[in-house]
Protein backbone atom coordinates (compact mmCIF):
# COMPACT_ATOMS: atom_id res chain seq x y z
CA UNK A 1 0.00 0.00 0.00
CA UNK A 2 1.31 3.56 -0.74
CA UNK A 3 1.44 6.13 2.60
CA UNK A 4 0.37 9.62 1.86
CA UNK A 5 4.13 10.39 1.86
CA UNK A 6 4.54 8.44 -1.22
CA UNK A 7 1.76 9.60 -2.83
CA UNK A 8 3.04 12.93 -2.53
CA UNK A 9 6.29 11.88 -3.34
CA UNK A 10 5.04 10.18 -6.57
CA UNK A 11 2.96 12.87 -7.63
CA UNK A 12 5.71 15.74 -7.33
CA UNK A 13 8.52 13.32 -8.74
CA UNK A 14 6.19 13.28 -12.32
CA UNK A 15 6.47 17.25 -12.45
CA UNK A 16 9.54 18.37 -13.53
CA UNK A 17 12.87 17.63 -11.89
CA UNK A 18 15.47 20.58 -12.03
CA UNK A 19 18.45 20.30 -14.26
CA UNK A 20 20.89 20.33 -11.41
CA UNK A 21 23.57 18.85 -9.75
CA UNK A 22 21.07 17.32 -6.69
CA UNK A 23 17.66 17.23 -8.07
CA UNK A 24 16.52 15.21 -5.16
CA UNK A 25 17.37 17.86 -2.67
CA UNK A 26 15.31 20.24 -4.22
CA UNK A 27 12.56 17.57 -3.88
CA UNK A 28 12.86 16.99 -0.71
CA UNK A 29 13.14 20.34 0.08
CA UNK A 30 9.58 21.02 -1.49
CA UNK A 31 8.36 17.98 0.51
CA UNK A 32 10.13 19.30 4.07
CA UNK A 33 11.99 16.22 4.01
CA UNK A 34 15.56 15.43 4.49
CA UNK A 35 17.42 14.38 0.89
CA UNK A 36 17.87 11.03 1.76
CA UNK A 37 14.18 10.09 2.68
CA UNK A 38 13.71 10.79 -0.63
CA UNK A 39 16.66 8.63 -2.43
CA UNK A 40 15.64 5.76 -0.01
CA UNK A 41 12.02 6.01 -0.47
CA UNK A 42 12.36 6.63 -4.49
CA UNK A 43 14.82 3.75 -4.72
CA UNK A 44 12.03 1.79 -2.85
CA UNK A 45 8.98 2.64 -5.07
CA UNK A 46 11.41 1.73 -8.17
CA UNK A 47 12.58 -1.62 -6.79
CA UNK A 48 8.36 -2.26 -5.85
CA UNK A 49 7.65 -1.40 -9.51
CA UNK A 50 5.86 1.63 -9.23
CA UNK A 51 7.77 3.92 -11.70
CA UNK A 52 8.49 2.93 -15.41
CA UNK A 53 11.30 5.22 -15.96
CA UNK A 54 12.85 8.42 -14.19
CA UNK A 55 15.04 10.80 -16.31
CA UNK A 56 14.41 12.86 -19.19
CA UNK A 57 11.85 12.50 -21.53
CA UNK A 58 12.70 14.02 -25.31
CA UNK A 59 10.59 15.02 -28.11
CA UNK A 60 11.03 12.85 -30.67
CA UNK A 61 9.89 15.19 -33.68
CA UNK A 62 12.62 18.15 -32.33
CA UNK A 63 15.16 15.13 -32.22
CA UNK A 64 14.45 14.60 -36.09
CA UNK A 65 12.56 11.19 -36.01
CA UNK A 66 8.75 11.09 -37.71
CA UNK A 67 6.31 8.96 -36.06
CA UNK A 68 3.08 7.36 -36.54
CA UNK A 69 0.37 5.31 -35.29
CA UNK A 70 -0.16 2.16 -37.54
CA UNK A 71 -3.86 0.27 -37.44
CA UNK A 72 -3.25 -3.68 -38.85
CA UNK A 73 -5.90 -6.01 -39.56
CA UNK A 74 -4.58 -9.22 -38.88
CA UNK A 75 -6.11 -12.57 -39.16
CA UNK A 76 -6.71 -14.15 -35.33
CA UNK A 77 -4.21 -17.30 -35.81
CA UNK A 78 -1.72 -14.72 -37.08
CA UNK A 79 -1.95 -11.85 -34.07
CA UNK A 80 1.21 -13.30 -32.28
CA UNK A 81 3.56 -13.91 -34.99
CA UNK A 82 2.82 -10.71 -36.72
CA UNK A 83 2.84 -8.83 -33.16
CA UNK A 84 6.26 -10.47 -32.33
CA UNK A 85 7.64 -9.41 -35.86
CA UNK A 86 6.45 -5.63 -35.18
CA UNK A 87 8.19 -5.99 -31.43
CA UNK A 88 11.43 -6.79 -32.99
CA UNK A 89 11.72 -3.20 -34.36
CA UNK A 90 13.16 -1.03 -31.91
CA UNK A 91 11.40 2.28 -33.29
CA UNK A 92 8.03 0.59 -32.08
CA UNK A 93 7.41 1.46 -28.74
CA UNK A 94 3.43 0.83 -28.24
CA UNK A 95 1.77 -2.37 -29.50
CA UNK A 96 -1.59 -3.46 -28.31
CA UNK A 97 -4.29 -5.94 -29.67
CA UNK A 98 -7.46 -3.52 -29.23
CA UNK A 99 -11.00 -3.83 -29.90
CA UNK A 100 -13.49 -1.76 -30.58
CA UNK A 101 -17.56 -2.36 -30.23
CA UNK A 102 -19.49 -2.15 -33.43
CA UNK A 103 -16.00 -1.55 -35.25
CA UNK A 104 -14.08 -4.90 -35.21
CA UNK A 105 -11.79 -3.65 -38.78
CA UNK A 106 -8.60 -3.30 -37.29
CA UNK A 107 -7.40 -5.21 -34.14
CA UNK A 108 -3.61 -4.85 -34.11
CA UNK A 109 -1.90 -0.96 -33.19
CA UNK A 110 1.16 0.29 -33.13
CA UNK A 111 3.72 3.31 -32.59
CA UNK A 112 6.78 3.64 -34.78
CA UNK A 113 9.67 6.16 -35.16
CA UNK A 114 11.73 6.52 -37.58
CA UNK A 115 15.01 8.02 -38.51
CA UNK A 116 13.47 9.08 -41.56
CA UNK A 117 10.77 8.61 -44.12
CA UNK A 118 12.64 5.57 -45.86
CA UNK A 119 13.46 3.70 -42.89
CA UNK A 120 9.20 4.20 -41.92
CA UNK A 121 8.42 2.87 -45.43
CA UNK A 122 10.13 -0.23 -45.25
CA UNK A 123 9.48 -0.67 -42.03
CA UNK A 124 5.74 -0.79 -43.08
CA UNK A 125 5.70 -2.67 -46.34
CA UNK A 126 7.53 -6.07 -44.27
CA UNK A 127 4.97 -5.74 -42.18
CA UNK A 128 1.98 -5.51 -44.88
CA UNK A 129 3.30 -8.22 -46.68
CA UNK A 130 3.25 -10.89 -43.68
CA UNK A 131 1.52 -14.20 -43.98
CA UNK A 132 -2.17 -12.89 -42.06
CA UNK A 133 -1.56 -9.22 -42.78
CA UNK A 134 -4.85 -8.52 -44.34
CA UNK A 135 -4.52 -4.38 -44.26
CA UNK A 136 -2.38 -1.80 -42.63
CA UNK A 137 -2.57 2.20 -42.60
CA UNK A 138 -0.73 4.49 -41.09
CA UNK A 139 -1.88 7.45 -39.50
CA UNK A 140 0.59 10.19 -39.11
CA UNK A 141 0.05 13.20 -36.74
CA UNK A 142 -0.44 16.34 -38.26
CA UNK A 143 -0.58 18.08 -34.75
CA UNK A 144 0.15 17.43 -31.17
CA UNK A 145 -2.15 18.87 -28.88
CA UNK A 146 -0.90 17.24 -25.76
CA UNK A 147 1.70 14.73 -24.53
CA UNK A 148 1.62 14.23 -20.61
CA UNK A 149 1.27 10.93 -18.80
CA UNK A 150 1.01 12.24 -15.36
CA UNK A 151 -0.79 10.54 -13.14
CA UNK A 152 -2.53 12.38 -10.06
CA UNK A 153 -2.53 10.14 -7.01
CA UNK B 1 21.88 20.76 -35.03
CA UNK B 2 23.32 17.99 -32.60
CA UNK B 3 26.93 17.48 -32.43
CA UNK B 4 28.53 13.49 -31.88
CA UNK B 5 28.33 14.39 -27.91
CA UNK B 6 24.97 15.62 -28.13
CA UNK B 7 23.75 12.30 -29.82
CA UNK B 8 25.48 10.57 -26.84
CA UNK B 9 24.04 12.50 -24.00
CA UNK B 10 20.57 12.00 -25.51
CA UNK B 11 21.73 8.50 -25.93
CA UNK B 12 22.72 7.53 -22.73
CA UNK B 13 20.21 9.51 -20.68
CA UNK B 14 17.80 6.99 -21.72
CA UNK B 15 19.07 4.87 -19.32
CA UNK B 16 17.40 5.19 -15.96
CA UNK B 17 18.60 8.35 -13.78
CA UNK B 18 20.13 6.59 -10.63
CA UNK B 19 18.34 7.53 -7.58
CA UNK B 20 21.43 9.09 -5.45
CA UNK B 21 22.54 12.17 -4.44
CA UNK B 22 24.13 13.51 -7.64
CA UNK B 23 23.24 11.31 -10.46
CA UNK B 24 24.57 13.23 -12.59
CA UNK B 25 27.93 13.00 -11.52
CA UNK B 26 28.51 9.85 -12.79
CA UNK B 27 27.30 9.53 -16.33
CA UNK B 28 29.70 12.50 -17.20
CA UNK B 29 32.58 10.49 -15.91
CA UNK B 30 30.72 7.63 -18.38
CA UNK B 31 30.99 10.26 -21.11
CA UNK B 32 34.55 11.92 -20.35
CA UNK B 33 33.09 15.40 -19.38
CA UNK B 34 32.38 17.69 -16.73
CA UNK B 35 28.90 17.38 -14.40
CA UNK B 36 29.02 21.30 -15.55
CA UNK B 37 29.26 20.57 -19.27
CA UNK B 38 26.48 17.86 -19.04
CA UNK B 39 23.88 19.74 -17.27
CA UNK B 40 24.75 22.60 -19.41
CA UNK B 41 23.70 20.82 -22.66
CA UNK B 42 20.81 18.98 -21.15
CA UNK B 43 19.79 22.57 -19.57
CA UNK B 44 19.75 24.08 -23.51
CA UNK B 45 18.00 20.91 -24.50
CA UNK B 46 15.35 21.69 -21.93
CA UNK B 47 14.80 25.54 -23.34
CA UNK B 48 14.50 24.04 -26.68
CA UNK B 49 12.09 21.93 -26.18
CA UNK B 50 14.07 18.95 -26.80
CA UNK B 51 13.50 17.52 -23.69
CA UNK B 52 9.86 18.15 -22.90
CA UNK B 53 10.18 17.03 -19.22
CA UNK B 54 12.89 15.44 -16.58
CA UNK B 55 11.23 12.85 -14.02
CA UNK B 56 9.42 9.88 -13.62
CA UNK B 57 6.32 7.93 -15.44
CA UNK B 58 4.66 5.59 -13.73
CA UNK B 59 3.34 2.36 -14.36
CA UNK B 60 0.03 3.04 -14.83
CA UNK B 61 -1.55 -0.30 -13.19
CA UNK B 62 0.44 -0.05 -10.85
CA UNK B 63 -0.74 2.99 -9.52
CA UNK B 64 -4.71 1.97 -10.22
CA UNK B 65 -4.99 3.20 -13.56
CA UNK B 66 -5.83 -0.29 -14.86
CA UNK B 67 -8.15 0.45 -17.99
CA UNK B 68 -6.97 2.38 -20.88
CA UNK B 69 -8.61 3.58 -24.17
CA UNK B 70 -7.26 4.81 -27.98
CA UNK B 71 -10.40 7.31 -28.77
CA UNK B 72 -10.51 8.00 -32.30
CA UNK B 73 -12.80 10.49 -33.48
CA UNK B 74 -14.26 12.53 -36.34
CA UNK B 75 -14.04 16.29 -35.60
CA UNK B 76 -14.86 18.71 -38.16
CA UNK B 77 -11.50 20.65 -39.24
CA UNK B 78 -12.27 23.73 -38.55
CA UNK B 79 -12.88 22.89 -34.67
CA UNK B 80 -9.59 20.81 -34.36
CA UNK B 81 -8.21 23.47 -32.44
CA UNK B 82 -10.64 24.22 -30.06
CA UNK B 83 -11.47 20.38 -29.28
CA UNK B 84 -7.77 19.72 -29.20
CA UNK B 85 -7.04 22.22 -26.66
CA UNK B 86 -10.56 21.50 -24.89
CA UNK B 87 -8.58 17.75 -24.98
CA UNK B 88 -5.74 18.92 -23.68
CA UNK B 89 -7.07 19.99 -20.15
CA UNK B 90 -8.96 16.82 -19.64
CA UNK B 91 -6.59 15.18 -16.45
CA UNK B 92 -8.05 11.88 -18.09
CA UNK B 93 -6.34 12.08 -21.24
CA UNK B 94 -2.26 11.84 -21.49
CA UNK B 95 -1.68 12.33 -25.38
CA UNK B 96 -3.88 13.79 -28.30
CA UNK B 97 -3.56 14.20 -31.57
CA UNK B 98 -5.04 15.38 -35.18
CA UNK B 99 -3.77 12.65 -37.33
CA UNK B 100 -4.33 11.71 -41.00
CA UNK B 101 -7.42 9.78 -41.78
CA UNK B 102 -6.80 6.03 -43.32
CA UNK B 103 -8.78 5.45 -46.38
CA UNK B 104 -11.73 3.62 -44.66
CA UNK B 105 -10.94 5.14 -41.32
CA UNK B 106 -12.50 8.58 -41.42
CA UNK B 107 -11.26 9.40 -37.80
CA UNK B 108 -8.78 12.57 -37.72
CA UNK B 109 -8.26 13.08 -33.96
CA UNK B 110 -6.96 10.64 -31.18
CA UNK B 111 -7.15 10.75 -27.22
CA UNK B 112 -5.43 8.16 -24.88
CA UNK B 113 -7.78 8.05 -22.15
CA UNK B 114 -6.61 6.31 -18.66
CA UNK B 115 -9.00 5.56 -15.50
CA UNK B 116 -9.29 3.32 -13.03
CA UNK B 117 -11.75 0.76 -14.96
CA UNK B 118 -13.11 0.39 -18.52
CA UNK B 119 -16.24 1.78 -17.48
CA UNK B 120 -14.44 4.92 -15.69
CA UNK B 121 -13.06 5.19 -19.10
CA UNK B 122 -16.12 5.37 -21.13
CA UNK B 123 -18.12 7.96 -18.82
CA UNK B 124 -15.22 9.92 -19.38
CA UNK B 125 -15.45 9.52 -23.23
CA UNK B 126 -19.17 9.88 -23.02
CA UNK B 127 -18.92 13.33 -21.20
CA UNK B 128 -15.94 14.65 -22.99
CA UNK B 129 -18.51 13.65 -26.72
CA UNK B 130 -21.35 15.34 -24.75
CA UNK B 131 -19.15 18.72 -23.85
CA UNK B 132 -18.19 18.85 -26.76
CA UNK B 133 -20.98 18.20 -29.37
CA UNK B 134 -19.16 14.96 -30.93
CA UNK B 135 -20.84 11.94 -31.74
CA UNK B 136 -18.60 10.07 -34.18
CA UNK B 137 -15.87 8.19 -32.24
CA UNK B 138 -14.53 4.78 -31.58
CA UNK B 139 -13.22 3.73 -28.16
CA UNK B 140 -10.17 0.62 -28.59
CA UNK B 141 -9.88 -1.14 -25.54
CA UNK B 142 -6.81 -2.84 -25.18
CA UNK B 143 -7.28 -6.44 -25.14
CA UNK B 144 -3.32 -7.34 -24.54
CA UNK B 145 -0.47 -5.74 -24.94
CA UNK B 146 2.41 -7.12 -26.80
CA UNK B 147 4.93 -4.37 -26.44
CA UNK B 148 5.29 -1.17 -24.13
CA UNK B 149 8.41 0.57 -23.45
CA UNK B 150 10.72 3.85 -24.21
CA UNK B 151 11.89 4.99 -27.19
CA UNK B 152 16.35 4.30 -27.15
CA UNK B 153 17.40 7.05 -29.19
CA UNK B 154 20.88 7.75 -31.18
CA UNK B 155 21.83 3.90 -29.36
CA UNK B 156 24.33 3.59 -32.64
CA UNK B 157 26.08 6.45 -31.23
CA UNK B 158 26.87 4.36 -27.76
Amino acid sequence: MLTAFDKALLNKIQENLPLVSRPYAEVAKKLGVEETAVIERLNFLREQGYIRRIGPFFDSAKLGYIGTLVAVRVREENVPTVAAAINAYSGVTHNYERYSEGDTRYNLWFTLLSPDTASQVKVLASIENMPGVERLISLPAIKKYKVSVRFTL
Amino acid sequence: MLDALDKKIIAIMQNDLPVVAEPYRDIAGQLGITEEELLRRLNQYFAQGKIRKVGAVLRHREVGFSANALCAWQVPEERLEEVGRQAAKSSYISHCYSREQGADWPYNFYTMVHAHSQEECRMMVEDFAAENGLDAYRMLFSTKEWKKTSMRYFQEEL
